[in-house]
């Protein structure tokens, strides 16, 4: 019933081609030797590389971008395992409520949130900076994190902790050697996607910063003078290839030694 | 006593659950919960000086709001974008979803991370690229320009509210296509072939089975894309122009120049109710008429 | 000297939310005993299993194995082991690791942890396998690690949670066979899960049928089979026809009744295991009843009836009987098919009466 469908692959491949366009647009042009985006290029030139390993304020606000980024991945990761582990092993009361509540900042507008951490940072008299830009970052990566290990806990069964405790191992002994190295590739994804979204992460901390600028910020301020703008092209293009590299090794982790049935199910 | 206390935590697994989703709920009570209510509690206040906020509880905020044409024309048109954008994202990758999900035999999940594999790629620099593509000097008017087929490039692609629009459909295809794609791959072929053995034709099997299947997939993308984009502001400040500036360009500019929290968080607010409203409003109908279809 | 409580269960119940899986159950187990917990799925066998086990905690009640009391002990350290319905082998480590995976805590040297290894290995027949992974091995093999993993503890008592459930036919009846024998051989406690009546019977010294929660009967599989306590567990175990009847007199020997279709019959009140109700009813096992075309000269109790379905299993053939003012058809069966009786033909069944049990 279901062989073949020319009209359909054809339109998939229009659709693809609409999807990567502008992907590739920006690395295309960071080699381009011209100010300005315009086809036909001009020329080769790495001048944009070099012009951005140059840029002091860059290298900071990469620094800080990553440090956020780490900081993120590592502990909502964490939260999210104990979450996911309480969800997938125990028959909790209001168990849809809080796991709604979970997943909430992933659909609020970030702006709210954003809008809501000024106000509240504010009126305690804080000052706005990398801090609030973090825990904000942990409240939208959070989701993604656990979406990421429920599904990994889902894929091998319960009554795999309880044989290792039925074989002797305490708690701590059956998460050490039979729930931990289960779960490590999702662990290893989560860290990765998380790191990302953080990474990318640009209203959070547009609303959220003061003198410390994050990578996208830095970005920001800088794609609206055009004499700029190739070396943020050369640091888009780096970002895009870095991004996807992480993003397909994270995916690669995330069906390592899953069964086939269960690699339907992804963030 | 203690090994009395260990013996009722041991037997209890509501207490073990709560306490490993403990640190996840107070994330969400001190990160999400507690600001949201000082920011409704701030929307019934009045900025007084750059700093200061008086706190008397006053309506003053809403009324400014509704009194003012711009702000509810703004609150008005991002739902519309909004609105627009779930629709045109939903249409555009269903089949995509669809195709995947039934005729791909080979490598799925090559498809489905090549399909998603630009959401994870920097959202302001995707942004911009579409501002490169549309723009009078863009790619597209250069191409046509050089290539003779028109004199003038065409200036109505950039700066409206048809390019928020499309950059939007664009940035959040992959939330569209992962629900739908996992709502869609879940449904047992031998639904469909029985449903084209009782008589239906393929056609007839897509509006009455497949499309009714996959409706926790359509919710799933309205819900999240309908409720995250209305808030969008990098999109209408970078392609958006006059035309396609929307009620969080508003806010931002409340939040900074402009300096009038209260008046801010009043915005922020009525368009997170007036969305949730809306989105609930959508997905109601959507349920019934999927199901009235079939 | 055989210890006959080496496991007891005094007034165990066990509530998930507002069900009752398990209902003031006692039940007694003695060492080295071959012990089946039958029946349908819901009835709370696994419930106990676990409960025994140590991964369900009993609302009331207490647990002791060998003496000692084990209901709050966690199942780290009770001297039970289990073998999962699933085997629960570790995806992530290979069979060697699998079987030695328990032993860490006795801190033994390479060799002798090789040793135990090979030996439990050996048990279940499946030497060489030591390096494989969990996904390379195929059902029943995984089975036999589950096994032997559990086996290498040297358990006081090993419970068995449908562990041929998912195997194919011939494989289980093979798998039954070894697992009775290296019961015998080891002398350990079997506690054995399962709703196939007939693994329980074949396997065990002692079954016990149990269903919402309560154990109805306890006994050796021949009892349990021809002295049924009640009317489920006549109709759970193996097949039966049960026949409406009602108590037209009674004295202190001898019960009469009115059977349809029969008419009144004396009994004699021993063979009478349920308690006296109401509701009672004659049951007959198939076998019981004998089908010939003319009437039965040997039998006490002869029925004309019309054969509507013959159904042939091999060593036996099952006639279906409709006999004047009995609503269901009567199933008789025939070892060999000795008698050539088709379809629609009419018959005569007969019956004794020292076969006939009477179930409420």
């Amino acid at each position: 019933m279901y062989k073949k469908n020319n009209s359909l692959l054809v339109y998939c491949i229009f659709y693809f081609l609409f999807l990567y366009i502008p992907v590739f647009l920006l690395p295309i042009f960071s080699f381009n030797d011209s100010f300005h985006m315009v086809f036909p290029l001009k020329g080769f030139t790495f001048d944009w590389y070099i012009e951005m390993w140059n840029k002091a304020r860059l290298h900071k606000a990469l620094w800080n971008s990553i440090k956020v980024g780490v900081i993120t991945a590592i502990i909502s990761t964490f939260i999210a395992l104990f979450a996911a582990k309480a969800f997938t092993r125990y028959r909790v009361k209001y168990s849809g409520l809080s796991y709604g509540a979970l997943l909430l900042p992933f659909i609020i507008p970030e702006i709210i949130i954003a809008v809501a951490f000024i106000v509240i940072w504010t009126s305690m008299g804080l000052k706005l900076g990398l801090i609030p830009i973090t825990i904000s970052h942990i409240l939208y990566c959070t989701p993604f994190c656990l979406l990421i290990l429920i599904s990994r806990m889902d894929g091998f069964d319960k009554s795999l902790e309880e044989a290792s405790m039925d074989l002797g191992e305490n708690i701590f002994g059956t998460f050490w050697r039979v729930t931990f190295p289960l779960l490590l590739p999702g662990i290893i994804a989560s860290l990765l996607l998380s790191f990302v979204i953080s990474f990318d992460e640009f209203i959070l901390a547009f609303f959220l910063s003061s003198s410390d600028q994050t990578l996208p910020i830095y970005m920001w301020s800088q794609l609206r003078f055009p004499k700029k703008l190739p070396h943020v092209l050369a640091l888009g293009a780096i970002i895009i290839v870095a991004t996807s590299f992480i993003v397909m090794l994270s995916y690669w982790f995330r069906n390592l030694g899953q069964s086939n049935n269960n690699r339907g199910s992804h963030i | 006593m203690i090994s009395a206390l260990q013996k009722i935590y041991v037997k209890n697994d509501q207490l073990k659950a709560y306490t490993l989703l403990s640190p996840a709920l107070i994330l969400i009570i001190i990160a999400m919960a507690a600001p949201m209510l000082v920011m409704i509690i701030t929307s019934f206040n009045t900025q007084i000086s750059m700093v200061e906020i008086d706190r008397t509880f006053t309506f003053d905020r809403y009324e400014d709001f509704f009194s003012k044409p711009i702000f509810s024309m703004l609150l008005f048109r991002s739902l519309k974008i909004s609105f627009l954008v779930t629709v045109l994202t939903l249409l555009t990758t269903y089949p995509l979803a669809y195709y995947i999900a039934f005729y791909v035999k080979k490598n799925k999940m090559l498809w489905i991370i090549l399909m998603t594999l630009p959401f994870w790629t920097s959202y302001l620099l995707r942004v911009f690229s579409w501002k490169v593509i549309l723009g009078n000097k863009g790619v597209i008017n250069s191409a046509l320009v050089g290539s003779g087929l028109i004199d003038e490039p065409l200036g109505f692609l950039l700066y409206n509210q048809g390019a928020v629009v499309l950059t939007l459909a664009h940035a959040w295809a992959a939330f569209a296509i992962l629900p739908l794609y996992v709502s869609l791959d879940k449904i047992d072929k031998s639904l469909l072939e029985a449903s084209y053995d009782l008589g239906n034709s393929k056609f007839e099997t897509f509006i009455r089975v497949t499309l009714p299947l996959s409706l926790p997939g359509i919710i799933g993308a309205i819900l999240i894309i309908f409720i995250p984009t209305v808030g969008d502001y990098v999109t209408p400040q970078m392609v958006g122009g006059t035309d396609g500036r929307m009620l969080s360009n508003m806010i931002q500019s409340l939040f900074g120049r402009a300096n009038n929290f209260p008046l801010g968080a009043a915005s922020a607010v009525l368009m997170l109710s007036s969305v949730c409203i809306i989105a609930g409003i959508v997905t109601y109908i959507t349920k019934k008429l999927t199901l009235r279809m079939s | 000297m055989v210890n006959n409580d080496f496991i007891k269960l005094r007034n165990i119940s066990k509530k998930f939310d507002d069900v009752i899986a398990v209902d003031s159950l006692d039940l007694d187990i003695s060492e080295g005993e071959f012990f089946s917990l039958l029946g349908p799925s819901g009835c709370g066998k696994t419930t106990l299993l676990r409960i025994l086990a140590g991964f369900e905690y009993p609302t009331t009640g207490s647990v002791f194995i060998d003496n000692s009391d084990v209901t709050n002990q966690t199942p780290n350290l009770r001297p039970s082991n289990m073998v999962f319905q699933n085997y629960a082998i570790f995806p992530h480590i290979n069979v060697q690791r699998n079987i030695e995976f328990g032993l860490r805590k006795e801190k033994l040297s390479r060799e002798e942890l090789n040793l135990r290894v090979k030996e439990s290995l050996k048990m279940v027949q499946l030497e060489g396998y030591e390096e494989r992974f969990s996904n390379q091995l195929s059902g029943g093999q995984r089975q036999r690690v589950a096994l032997a993993r559990a086996l290498v503890k040297r358990p006081k008592v090993l419970l068995l949670d449908e562990p041929l459930g998912a195997l194919d036919k011939k494989l289980r009846e093979e798998m039954q066979i070894e697992l009775r024998n290296l019961q015998k051989e080891l002398g350990i406690t079997f506690i054995f899960v399962t709703h196939d009546q007939e693994e329980a019977m074949t396997m065990s010294d002692r079954v016990a049928v149990m269903n919402e929660g309560k154990i109805l009967q306890i006994s050796p599989p021949k009892e349990l089979y021809n002295k049924p306590v009640n009317k489920f567990v006549s109709e759970f175990i193996g097949n039966i026809n049960l026949l409406e009847t009602s108590i037209i007199d009674e004295n202190d020997k001898n019960l009469t009744l009115d059977i349809l279709n029969i008419g009144k019959q004396d009994f004699n009140k021993n063979i009478f295991n349920s308690k006296l109700s109401e509701n009672i009813f004659v049951a007959l096992r198939p076998e019981d009843i004998s089908i010939k075309k003319e009437k039965i000269e040997t039998a006490d109790i002869n029925i004309k009836g019309i054969v509507k379905n013959v159904s042939f299993y091999g060593e036996s053939t099952y006639f279906y009987v409709k006999v004047e003012g009995i609503n269901k058809l009567l199933m008789v069966s025939n070892f060999v098919d000795q008698v050539s009786i088709n379809e629609n033909d009419e018959c005569s069944l007969g019956i004794n009466l020292e076969n006939i049990k009477l179930v409420s």
